[in-house]
């Protein structure tokens, strides 16, 4: 056994890299974008702020009792996870990274949402995550998850889910 | 004016609570399964506004009240949601007519809401407006298609409004409550927000072909706890548990 490391911001982070979102398990809760600042008193609690992507997620509590779960088993003596709701999680918080990673995972990945044409009801233009035909027709606003679409390729046939730009 | 505040938060909240358990009450029942998981997904996002709104009226009123004793622990007359949304589901037609109408007032109110001097208020509206976006489209969308589908899906959708109007008006209604948290720069001015609501309704109901009925008798009430015949089934359902199992955690 390596001996503990201190408990830094930087370690935090670290650690919070291991908490995936519970309901898209390809990607991390740093890569999601919804820890908004970590703080490290002199005790060596931590105290990670976290935002909702939607407000009725379940995903949340399950998300702030991983993240309390993965720094205590790490030695962090004390966790606090705070809820903040302003500013309003917005999908471009999601990282590049957690981008490739949803694609890859088969989600659509959400585009941006200065393209607000999306939110007022034009259509946007979404890849199919299998095969990249942009062939695609959406199927229902409304997902398997409360951010996401649903959506279909017109080419390889395949229902896809779309991260809905918010 | 904490008095005020208390009443005013708990009305946006007991709307969302009402509405959310009867668009629940689809769940498994939904007429494709794209659209069962869709009403669900948006009983979830009313629910997380009414949990919001829920938690931090308790904490205005200042009696140690969590989110879970005001939605659970109170009698019916003691809920201030309108009439409207607690109104049965009926056929998809008057399920979507009621969201529709609904949304349409919730996203104008939502915007407004976010200039709010209360900065809570401002911050979860700021939160909902993004979710309150996405349900006005797709319940606008169904109005069209219904209204402008086929002869019975025409029917159904002028029935359905024809039966709801009447619970419209109470969405716009001023009292002593509302009049104090306008002025104090803490709810939008409602006269506002029904002209966006008006316009709104027009356009839709003019695409889908529909018909605006008059503007005649309007139900009230709710505000001050009448509700309909409906509103004591709902919460029969909704605080079973709670009330057969005092405190039980899950």
């Amino acid at each position: 056994m390596n001996a503990p490391e201190p408990i830094t911001k930087h370690r935090i982070l670290e650690l919070l890299d291991y908490v995936k979102d519970p309901e898209v398990p390809a990607i991390n809760v740093l890569e999601l974008g919804v820890v908004r600042s970590v703080e490290v008193e002199e005790s060596g609690k931590a105290i990670v702020t976290i935002t909702p992507t939607y407000t009725g997620c379940p995903a949340m509590d399950v998300m702030a009792a991983d993240i309390k779960k993965e720094l205590l088993e790490a030695g962090v003596p004390e966790v606090e996870v705070k809820m903040s709701l302003a500013p309003a999680w917005t999908t471009d918080w999601i990282t590049d990274e957690g981008k490739r990673k949803l694609k890859e995972y088969g989600i659509a990945p959400p585009e941006k949402s200065a393209d607000i044409r999306a939110l007022n009801g034009e259509q946007p233009v979404v890849a199919c995550p299998q095969c990249g035909s942009k062939n695609t027709v959406m199927l229902s606003l409304f997902g398997s998850t409360a951010c996401k679409a649903l959506w279909k390729c017109q080419d390889c046939l395949e229902p896809f889910d779309q991260f809905k730009c918010l | 004016m904490s008095n005020a505040l208390f009443t005013y938060t708990l009305r946006l909240a007991d709307d969302l609570l009402i509405l959310s358990q009867r668009l629940g009450e689809w769940c498994g029942h939904g007429p494709v399964l794209e659209e069962d998981i869709a009403l669900t997904n948006r009983a979830l996002d009313h629910l997380g506004e009414a949990r919001n709104l829920l938690t931090y009226a308790g904490q205005v009123e200042g009696k140690g009240r969590s989110e879970d004793d005001l939605a659970y622990l109170r009698m019916e007359r003691q809920y201030t949601n309108a009439k409207l949304v607690e109104q049965p589901n009926g056929d998809y037609a008057h399920t979507m007519v009621r969201s529709f109408l609904f949304d349409a007032y919730h996203l104008p109110l939502m915007q407004a809401l976010t200039k709010s001097h209360d900065a809570q208020l401002s911050a979860i509206a700021g939160k909902s407006v993004k979710e309150a976006t996405y349900h006005l489209r797709a319940s606008s969308e169904w109005i069209i298609r219904f209204g402008d589908g086929t002869e019975e899906s025409h029917q159904r959708a002028q029935a359905a409004l024809d039966n709801l109007w009447t619970y419209t008006g109470e969405l716009f209604e001023t009292d002593a409550v509302l009049e104090e948290m306008t002025k104090a720069g803490i709810a939008p001015d409602i006269a506002a927000i029904k002209e966006t609501w008006s316009k709104t309704v027009d356009q839709v109901l003019a695409e889908a072909t529909l018909k605006r009925p008059a503007d005649d008798f309007m139900m009230t009430g709710g505000r001050k706890g009448l509700h309909s015949e409906y509103m004591g089934f709902i919460l029969a359902e909704m605080q079973h548990v709670t009330r057969a199992y005092p405190g039980v955690e899950w």
